[in-house]
């Protein structure tokens, strides 16, 4: 839905540091601009509960990271999100495919569309569904709006992106 | 090696600007040892075997600070792909320490799977290896961890210690030293400052 020079003129505008990932069909269109930008380092895990883990430390060091996941490595996160969001109370800030919304083709009935807001639902994080893709500028701006006011209030958030493909 | 001893050589070398992670038992004997450094993460509550990728985003915030984790075996087992992470990463200011005691000792001494009786099954250090660390060290004696216990800290990482340590009989898990969350935010300012 978003280019990568939209993603990482975001997140440069957003003032990000680090964006720790594992990367889907479209999450990983973004990652050469991802890594080719000076002001963000790009940090790869093996599994996305790391990820929360790793942005947990960036985070309690001064950094200002960005969790980049698809939504069924949200699922993964589980306890690791737990620990960091809750137990620390740290404001750690995600992105998240939303697999097969604008698209089942792939994998028609994918669970993924039964499962991922629920859950959001149920970690009562501040999370908003990006899925107008006649309207890619607009949705840019709501994010950047949701991932500030998550800031000023020092809560996490997700920015739910809707994908095409799984 | 006896854990206690093991970790009290890490309190003797510890630099005063060097952050030291401890979970589960590791956490529990390093309270006990004395007062709190400021650069102490406590990790209770964890999450359990995502000490490690804690540690990799502190010394990433932080490169001028020297990370140290000492996470368990069984941890380690839990959260195996971060080696590969860390390596990827390759911060020269960092260290894991795996205290291998070849139980999940606080749940009642059950061995992991990668324990058979009182033999281990895996050799934790040459997985560090495949995964990419270059630096790697192994101690079975006291006597040698001791002796080289600074050097290996000051080796430019990251860098992958083995411990071999003795079970506590009946040991308990920690509790967390005060409300998690200010912790959190002390913790921060220590390492910022």
């Amino acid at each position: 839905m978003f280019s990568a020079n939209q993603v990482v003129d975001l997140l440069q505008e957003l003032s990000f540091t680090h964006v720790v990932t594992i990367p889907d069909s479209t999450l990983g269109q973004w990652e050469n601009d991802l890594k080719a930008c000076e002001s963000i380092d790009y940090v790869g895990v093996c599994r996305e509960g790391e990820a929360w883990a790793v942005a947990a430390g960036l985070h309690l060091g001064g950094a200002t990271p960005l969790v980049l996941i698809q939504c069924t490595g949200l699922f993964e996160s589980g306890d690791s999100l737990r620990n960091a969001l809750f137990d620390y109370r740290l404001p750690l800030f995600a992105m998240i495919g939303y697999r097969s919304f604008l698209n089942q083709s792939t994998l028609p009935g994918d669970t993924c569309l039964t499962f991922t807001e629920p859950i959001l639902d149920a970690w009562g994080m501040d999370w908003a569904l990006y899925d107008n893709a006649e309207n890619t500028p607009e949705q840019l701006e709501a994010i950047a709006a949701q991932c500030l006011r998550c800031r000023e209030a020092d809560m996490p958030g997700v920015a739910l992106v809707a994908e095409g493909r799984a | 090696m006896p854990l206690v001893e093991s970790l009290n050589v890490l309190r003797e070398i510890r630099g005063d600007d060097e952050a030291v992670l401890t979970v589960m038992g590791t956490a529990r004997e390093w309270m006990a040892l004395g007062e709190l450094h400021p650069l102490d993460w406590i990790y209770v509550p964890s999450s359990m075997g995502q000490a490690p990728s804690l540690g990799l985003g502190m010394a990433l915030a932080q490169p001028d600070k020297q990370i140290i984790v000492c996470n368990g075996d069984g941890c380690m087992l839990m959260n195996l792909g971060t080696l590969v992470t860390i390596a990827n990463q390759a911060p020269s200011n960092y260290t894991l320490i795996i205290f291998d005691n070849g139980i999940y000792e606080i749940t009642g001494g059950q061995p992991t799977p990668a324990t058979s009786g009182e033999s281990p099954l895996v050799d934790h250090p040459a997985l560090a290896r495949a995964a990419g660390f270059q630096q790697v060290f192994v101690f079975d004696r006291l006597d040698d961890w001791m002796e080289s216990a600074r050097d290996v800290i000051d080796a430019p990482g990251p860098t992958f210690v083995h411990l071999s340590i003795a079970p506590v009989p009946g040991a308990v898990g920690p509790r967390s030293p005060s409300p998690a969350p200010p912790r959190a935010v002390e913790f921060g300012k220590a390492l910022q400052g």
